[in-house]
């Protein structure tokens, strides 16, 4: 860190120290933390705690639903960002900002008013019923709420891409008598691609590691509906110290994965706008 | 969103030849229903459920959910939290965007990616690592625990596993917007003579306000609202060591949907609140990238 262009502006030591200090402090520090605890295990007590069923049922269950959610994010978000950005209608300004609503939403307040509604006796919960769909308190309940928390990620990083989709190059292909399909899937899809990917990404990160809104819609079962970081919380709270360490030492390393895929996504998708002479 | 471009969008479609077709009508209209239909269902529904439970037995009972201790702690304590985490964070994302925005130097992209950790990292986790540090069985429980102190189940636990959650908010919105705005402006106030405070407060500070109080509000709302970590390390005991989520969540379980949802209708004001502050920010002309 010592290697740095000179300058004339003052309070580059103090500032980066104090990034460095409170950085160390609050997040570098504690995460080592967790992987010295995981550390003090060894291989055969490590591998014991995480190839145990209950645990791996819950893998099954946290992959698979936020894939599955991740994947609605994927269709939907792209669906809802294509109509925000070449459609008006009324009230397209409204929901534009009602987006980014599960950002600012309590997880602990998404949780609750999904399990209302998708109950049994609830607003939505009443119709899908008698459809022999039970929504709340089932694996479906956990995609809903996983849904809901990634989607404005897949939206947010769609919107600025289709901003970027030449129309001029639209108007030729329908010129020289393209379809509205040959259309999307030659010049529309592969530009926004990679936002797209990117977004799904996001979403799937966030779903895996979601907490608060899925455990009031899931049920919570063992082997069942009961997703991973509850599986961790509920080992702390019988004072299982090394066992939630080592389930969290996994998931630190899949955020790793998660965080360095989109870091890859979103410089690919720069270098193709370059690349484009964008 | 970048409204400006938006606009132009539109404006350009409304004078776009040969779309006028039965079908375009067709495929908007699709497209628009499927939109609303499905935001209906997930986000809509559960946002007018919570005003509808909570006001379920009539104002007069919504009201008199506020009037119970345990809730009214909860709301104290969710506000001191908030109250020493943002500033804590905002001087952090200052300080960070200082050293990376303004100044060249090695290991830059290595601290930013450490810096946004935080984001990527799951509730439970963040809390975790706190319990592995100073719960009973952890690093220092033994230490603390001979010393009398308690972190782990007390104030200081929610306290700094809130700081952990909303770590990067200010500073990954002031990073970018310092690199971008550059020195000049600076250069020219410390040739000048201007000491490095007054150049921030009289320089750079007007120029990044914006982008501060965006960082600051979203930072705000993720604080007072976080619940997987604070779960973690809060111990729910009642009245004491529970913020407003937590509250939630206690009294969802006891049945007491009227009083859930009046908690819960207060943390989604606030989160129409931040929206609404937010669009504001945009407004004015600061962009989100």
């Amino acid at each position: 860190m010592s290697v740095r262009t000179p300058s004339i502006l003052p309070g580059f030591g103090i500032t980066l120290g104090y990034t460095t200090f409170f950085l160390s402090a609050i997040v570098l520090i504690p995460l080592a933390a967790l992987v010295a605890k995981a550390g003090t295990m060894g291989w055969r007590e490590f591998l014991d705690v995480l190839l145990d069923p209950r645990a791996v049922a819950s893998y099954r269950l946290s992959f698979g639903a936020s894939l599955l959610a991740a994947t609605l994010n994927g269709v939907f978000g792209f669906i809802i960002a294509w109509t925000l950005v070449r459609y008006d209608f009324p009230g397209r300004k409204l929901i534009d900002a009602l987006i980014d609503m599960p950002f600012a939403l309590p997880t602990a307040v998404s949780g609750i008013a999904l399990t209302a509604v998708f109950a049994e006796n609830g607003w939505i919960g009443q119709y899908l019923a008698p459809l022999g769909i039970k929504v709340a308190y089932t694996w479906i309940g956990i995609v809903v709420a996983l849904t809901l928390i990634g989607l404005p990620f897949v939206v947010r990083s769609v919107q600025p891409a289709l901003l970027e989709v030449q129309r001029d190059l639209e108007d030729a292909a329908e010129t020289l008598g393209a379809g509205r399909f040959y259309i999307f899937r030659r010049i529309i899809f592969p530009t926004v691609m990679p936002a797209l990917l990117t977004g799904f990404t996001m979403a799937f990160a966030r779903a895996i590691g979601e907490y608060g809104s899925v455990i009031f819609i899931a049920g919570n079962l063992p082997m069942k509906t009961e997703i991973t970081p509850l599986l961790i919380v509920i080992k702390l709270e019988q004072f299982d110290y090394t066992g939630a360490a080592a389930l969290g030492f996994i998931m630190l390393v899949i955020s790793f994965i998660m965080l360095l895929s989109i870091n890859l996504l979103q410089a690919w998708g720069r270098r193709r706008l370059v690349a484009a002479g964008r | 969103m970048a409204i400006g471009a938006d606009k132009e969008m539109l404006a350009e479609l409304a004078r776009r030849p040969g779309r006028d077709t039965l079908t375009s009508a067709i495929v908007k209209g699709a497209f628009i229903t499927v939109s609303l239909l499905f935001l209906a269902a997930l986000l809509f529904a559960p946002l007018i459920t919570v005003f509808a439970t909570a006001l379920e037995k009539g104002f007069d009972v919504y009201i008199s959910s506020f009037k119970d201790s345990d809730t009214l702690a909860a709301i104290r304590l969710t506000l001191t939290v908030a109250a020493i985490v943002v500033p804590l964070n905002t001087i952090f994302g200052i300080a960070a965007a200082w050293a990376i925005g303004k100044f060249e130097f090695r290991g830059k992209s290595v601290l930013i990616t450490l810096i946004d950790l935080p984001i990527a990292v799951s509730p439970v986790i963040s809390g975790l690592i706190y319990v592995l540090l100073f719960g009973i069985h952890g690093w220092f429980g033994l230490w603390l625990q001979e010393n009398d102190i308690s972190i782990i189940y007390a104030v200081p636990g929610i306290v700094l596993a809130t700081l952990f959650v909303t770590f990067p908010y200010v500073a990954r919105e002031l990073i970018p917007l310092m690199e971008q705005l550059g020195n000049d402006e600076e250069e020219a106030a410390i040739t000048l003579g201007a000491g490095g405070l007054m150049t921030f407060f009289h320089v750079t500070l007007p120029k990044i306000r914006w982008g501060l109080v965006y960082g600051v509000i979203l930072c705000n709302a993720r604080a007072m609202g976080e619940f997987g970590a604070v779960s973690v390390v809060s111990g729910h005991i009642r009245g004491l060591t529970t913020t407003m989520p937590l509250h939630v969540e206690i009294l969802y379980n006891e049945y007491n949907f009227v009083s859930a949802f009046a908690v819960a209708s207060l943390l989604t004001l606030l989160a129409v609140v931040t929206l609404v502050i937010k669009t504001f920010v945009e407004w004015r002309g600061y962009r989100k990238r």
